[in-house]
């Protein structure tokens, strides 16, 4: 496996509110190799977002605030980074996308001028050089016409254009890590397709690793190398792509994959996992997802599961993934699973 | 199948909105929300809706309830046409025809309590014995699968799934025969969305309702309807059984928009037919198909001649040239009228 560009260690980013300390991500252990594309799925408020705006110390603060953990890139520690270093690594060798490309460009400067902020302060080019290198990388995002509109305002543009704009931003000084965060949940099946389709592109041409944070499972089908599964603020499984789709261990995720409809398949009636997301709250006893649970028992609300290993590379936290618990329970889960 | 009786025709459906400008506010043009769009609802049955944004799928539900006046057209309602009916008459049929919206964040007046909102719709239509409405708002609470305790809430209390449970339950209240879901599960989490799909089809069941699923979820759609159209720039191009629609979809159109829903199965091999560019402005749509522009099967004709929504096979609509010839010459409208064809 080649070597590892972001390794976060128990990160623990909590916010300080009026209604008390909330933990919307606790505990949370993840990596990243060259050239990989890793997803974190999870529902609303499950922490995902918080995750990967803690990498980038984007948090607001107040309210929110890392409270422990380590965040390695390459080695070094950036939970506790100055302001200064940070500007250093933000849009150069880490790069970010959001959700609504409307609200991540200002709309009063031209695509152009927005552009070449990258390059003139990370790379102390001249403006000409910039705007050369700015039409370059519209390009190469699959923009027609780079050359008129570099001179666009934003509102000017599609959505599915304004998140090309806002990806070849991001790619415009070749980061390491790209951290895209619900890169194509407003945008349109097509131009989903398209988006994904150029992400892929980039992934394998510039070997660039890529973070990616959905809610969608078929985007992590189509687009991941690994996947990372989020509850309540909790990773609660890891695996590659195809071992958490086709053989999901948590109950959480197999829940969640059982819950979607498919396009291939005839299903009759459709599973949901019954209840809702609770909310992080400190102090919590017990599994977090044992309340909505099919397969809970007692020690499932009296104690907190860790990550168990259940394969190479795969982790899941569940009380019937621990070797102590022995065979017993797992034989009376599997007679649970067949009577279901 | 129950596909018998239509339960709601629609014939030549437009709504243009007009885009005023200049100095003095003149209309200057008009956005083609819907755009020629003819249909039948039969009784009983789910009628899915898809497309991508702007393409004027929540502008046909609207128009057909007339909470958007149709610029021109014929909704038909058990036989009535109801796009000339004044106000009055209009209110009255509301209480068979429904709709349940997106947001129920935003479709709920948030300092209302629960019975009130689940209790208005009765007191509008004659319920108005205070005792008599708070059993029925009761009853309906239980039937969307919330508990009694729960009318004395306010909106803000409730998780997103029990909240458009609310909104389901408020469509309820008069026992419609239509309800009209205009994207009743998109602003929901993956594990909930399943709850109140299950819910809408155990409700459909129970009390023989008719859906008119309005979505861009194309495997939500196909989960739920008996029958799905597929609209592009304010123009229906498709339109069949749901099975045929996803097997063997004959406009280039729904062949892309297929394939391009990634699916969460990795072990699929799918050919993907990326289509290139953005849907064009619905103020100044192409001429002749409206598809042309994006369409890798384009031809001379289709640049100039709009294709007409007619029958390839018994029940399934098709408006593309690739099948002039093939396409059994009978209107839509002549369809509904000798009714057993379909």
């Amino acid at each position: 496996m080649s070597r590892i560009v972001l390794e976060i260690k128990n990160l623990s980013t909590h916010f300080f509110t009026d209604s008390g300390e909330i933990p919307a991500v606790d505990q949370v252990s993840l990596h990243v190799h060259k050239g990989e594309v890793v997803g974190i799925v999870g529902e609303s408020g499950c922490g995902k977002s918080v995750t990967s705006l803690s990498i980038m110390q984007l948090v607001p603060n107040p309210p929110g605030k890392i409270v422990g953990g380590e965040i390695n890139y390459k080695g070094e520690n950036l939970a506790f980074a100055s302001e200064k270093r940070m500007k250093k690594l933000r849009g150069n060798e880490i790069s970010m996308i959001f959700q609504e490309p409307m609200t991540s460009l200002n709309p009063l400067f031209t695509i152009g001028n927005q552009m070449r902020e990258a390059f003139r302060f990370h790379q102390k080019i001249s403006k000409k050089e910039a705007r050369e290198k700015s039409i370059s990388m519209l390009k190469l995002v699959g923009i027609p016409r780079a050359e008129s509109i570099i001179d666009d305002y934003p509102h000017q543009l599609s959505g599915g254009m304004r998140q090309r704009v806002m990806i070849a931003m991001a790619m415009s000084c070749d980061p390491e890590l790209l951290i895209a965060d619900e890169p194509t949940t407003a945008l349109d099946v097509t131009i989903q397709a398209q988006i994904l389709d150029l992400m892929r592109k980039l992934n394998e041409e510039k070997d660039t690793a890529i973070l990616l944070i959905t809610h969608d499972l078929g985007v992590v089908a189509d687009i991941c190398d690994r996947v990372v599964v989020m509850y309540a603020g909790q990773v609660v499984e890891e695996g590659s792509k195809r071992e958490i789709l086709k053989d999901p261990k948590h109950p959480y995720s197999q829940g969640l994959i059982r819950s979607l409809p498919r396009i291939h398949e005839r299903e009759q009636k459709l599973y949901s996992i019954p209840g809702t997301v609770p909310k992080p709250k400190l102090g919590r006893v017990g599994c977090r997802f044992a309340p909505r649970c099919e397969l809970a028992f007692n020690r499932c609300f009296e104690g907190n599961p860790e990550l168990y290993v259940t394969g190479e590379g795969r982790r899941s936290r569940c009380f019937l993934y621990d070797k102590q618990e022995g065979e017993a329970i797992n034989d009376a889960t599997t007679e649970a699973v067949i009577g279901d | 199948m129950r596909l018998q009786k239509p339960l709601l025709e629609i014939n030549g459906l437009k709504k243009y909105f007009p885009i005023k400008g200049g100095v003095l506010g003149r209309t200057v043009g008009e956005v083609k929300a819907v755009d020629d769009v003819s249909f039948t609802v039969f009784e009983g049955e789910i009628l899915g809706i898809v497309g991508e944004s702007g393409c004027g799928k929540s502008t046909t539900g609207k128009a057909i309830l007339r909470l958007i006046e149709p610029t021109a057209g014929e909704v038909k309602f058990e036989d009535q046409d109801i796009t000339h009916i004044n106000a009055e008459e209009m209110r009255k049929l509301r209480r068979d025809m429904q709709i349940i919206f997106q947001d129920p964040y935003a479709s709920l007046n948030p300092r209302h309590t629960v019975e009130k909102i689940i209790g208005e719709p009765l007191l509008i239509h004659g319920m108005n014995h205070a005792k008599e409405r708070k059993s029925r708002v009761k009853e309906l609470l239980e039937v969307v699968g919330l508990s009694a305790y729960h009318a004395s809430r306010y909106p803000h209390q409730f998780s997103g799934g029990q909240r458009q449970r609310i909104g389901i339950a408020r469509a309820l209240a008069n026992n419609p025969k239509l309800i009209i879901c205009d994207e009743p599960v998109s602003a929901l989490d993956v594990s909930v969305q399943a709850q109140i799909l299950n819910l809408m089809e155990a409700l459909r069941d129970e009390f023989n309702l008719t859906y008119i699923f309005i979505a861009h979820d194309l495997s939500v759609v196909k989960h739920i309807s008996d029958r799905v159209g597929v609209m592009y720039l304010g123009r229906m191009v498709e339109l069949t059984s749901k099975d045929k629609l996803y097997d063997e979809a004959k406009h280039p159109y729904t062949q892309a928009l297929l394939s391009a829903v990634p699916d969460p199965d990795p072990d699929i091999e799918k050919e993907r037919v990326i289509l290139k560019g953005d849907v064009p402005s619905p103020a100044d749509p192409p001429t002749g198909c409206a598809f042309h522009t994006r369409c890798p099967m384009a031809m001379d004709i289709c640049k100039t001649v709009r294709p007409a929504f007619l029958p390839v096979e018994d029940n399934h609509f098709v408006a593309c040239h690739l099948y002039d010839g093939q396409q059994q010459n009978i209107s839509h409208y002549q369809l509904n009228k000798e009714g057993e064809h379909v």
